[in-house]
């Protein structure tokens, strides 16, 4: 018996692991339609896609307060809304990370944010699974096609993190030139390293 | 030997041990991709990781305790460090230092994901940690895109030749 105690302390701890919530579905790609939501903005009114008539599409991005990926991207994103949101495509930022393994995304420290776009708390992080976001900041194009928003781009913002001024391409700019073009996005799917999002524990 | 006497000398052993602290390499992808291609019997556990992602920080200890107990065996740990190349002198040495980290320390210096990542492993989104275990001999590869517990790490491993 005394030697099946390590066997059952390992049996005990994988059993204990496997409760920790992870993504169970892959998410969304390209040109899936994506389900609306209701999140609580930072000035404490919800927020959909379907609120915003004139919209033709979104730029959602999933990103936090304490990521250093997520802060270097920080002014890029605000960039972004600056361009794209006169042209009918707003950003809207969403937090999914569980404050309680990151104590800096807690909705007041969230609430030190003064965006001109919308920055929600996904606390229940059920938004993040759908999408299928795995990291900060994880960006997603979306155009409207009637009711629906169709997926049109998913990845990084550009090709440099560290340096804005060494970027070479800019991955959601040209996607967006050929999305405004009424086109395909050529480069529609991109990766970047990032924080993983911090999923609650059960 | 009385407690307070092994509480000096584990605490003289802790100090000691920065002086044999090794200088990271920076290397570019076509590196790595050579030296994990390579036809050998040795089962590679490469954990791609940054000194400023606290879940990877958290899981470097079990894998430098894996590599401990895998010593004598063809086990081989390679901890790729994600940080920019511009701080290996001001953030990466060190932290390998302070940290007495004995596995053998890389740092990638790609900018862009998109150029390598995908010849890397076409599921990996690009969160960390991430870890690779390998054998090129059996042609086994298991990835995890995910902070791994210690006894996930020691089961995962376990599927491998050693």
């Amino acid at each position: 018996m005394k030697k099946l105690l390590p066997y059952f302390t390992l049996c005990f701890a994988l059993l204990l692991s496997s409760f920790i919530a992870r993504p169970t579905t892959d998410g969304y790609k390209v040109g899936d339609k994506a389900t609306d939501f209701k999140l609580k903005n930072i000035d404490g009114k919800m927020v959909s896609l379907a609120d915003n008539k004139a919209a033709k599409g979104y730029i959602v991005v999933f990103t936090c307060n304490t990521c250093p990926f997520a802060k270097a991207y920080e002014s890029r994103i605000v960039d972004l809304n600056t361009k794209y949101a006169s042209k009918g495509y707003p950003v809207v930022a969403i937090n999914p990370n569980d404050p309680a393994v990151s104590p800096g995304d807690s909705y007041t420290d969230m609430q030190k944010k003064k965006y001109a776009f919308p920055y929600l708390v996904d606390e229940s992080q059920q938004v993040a699974k759908t999408y299928g976001a795995t990291r900060t900041p994880h960006l997603y194009v979306l155009t409207r096609q009637g009711n629906d928003f169709v997926v049109s781009y998913i990845g990084a913002i550009d090709d440099n993190s560290e340096d804005a001024t060494l970027v070479k391409t800019k991955y959601v700019e040209n996607a967006m030139t050929e999305i405004l073009a009424g086109k395909p996005a050529i480069t529609n799917s991109t990766k970047a390293i990032g924080c993983t999002i911090k999923w609650k524990r059960a | 030997m009385h407690p307070s006497k092994l509480f000096l000398l584990s605490v003289s052993l802790f100090f000691s041990i920065p002086a044999f602290a090794q200088q990271v390499a920076v290397i570019r992808f076509p590196e790595l991709q050579k030296r994990l291609a390579q036809p050998t019997d040795t089962t590679y556990v490469v954990n791609f990781w940054a000194t400023w992602c606290a879940p990877c920080v958290k899981e470097l200890p079990y894998f430098e305790q894996l590599r401990a107990a895998n010593a004598n065996k063809k086990v081989k740990v390679l901890l790729v460090s994600m940080d920019y190349a511009s701080q290996v002198d001001k953030k990466v040495n060190p932290f390998v230092k302070q940290r007495g980290l004995k596995s053998e320390v890389l740092l990638l210096n790609e900018p862009d994901p998109n150029s390598w990542m995908d010849k890397f492993d076409a599921k990996w989104s690009g969160a960390l940690p991430f870890t690779l275990i390998v054998n090129n001999k059996t042609k086994q590869r298991t990835t995890f895109e995910q902070e791994l517990s210690q006894a996930e790490l020691t089961a995962a491993l376990q599927k491998f030749p050693q």
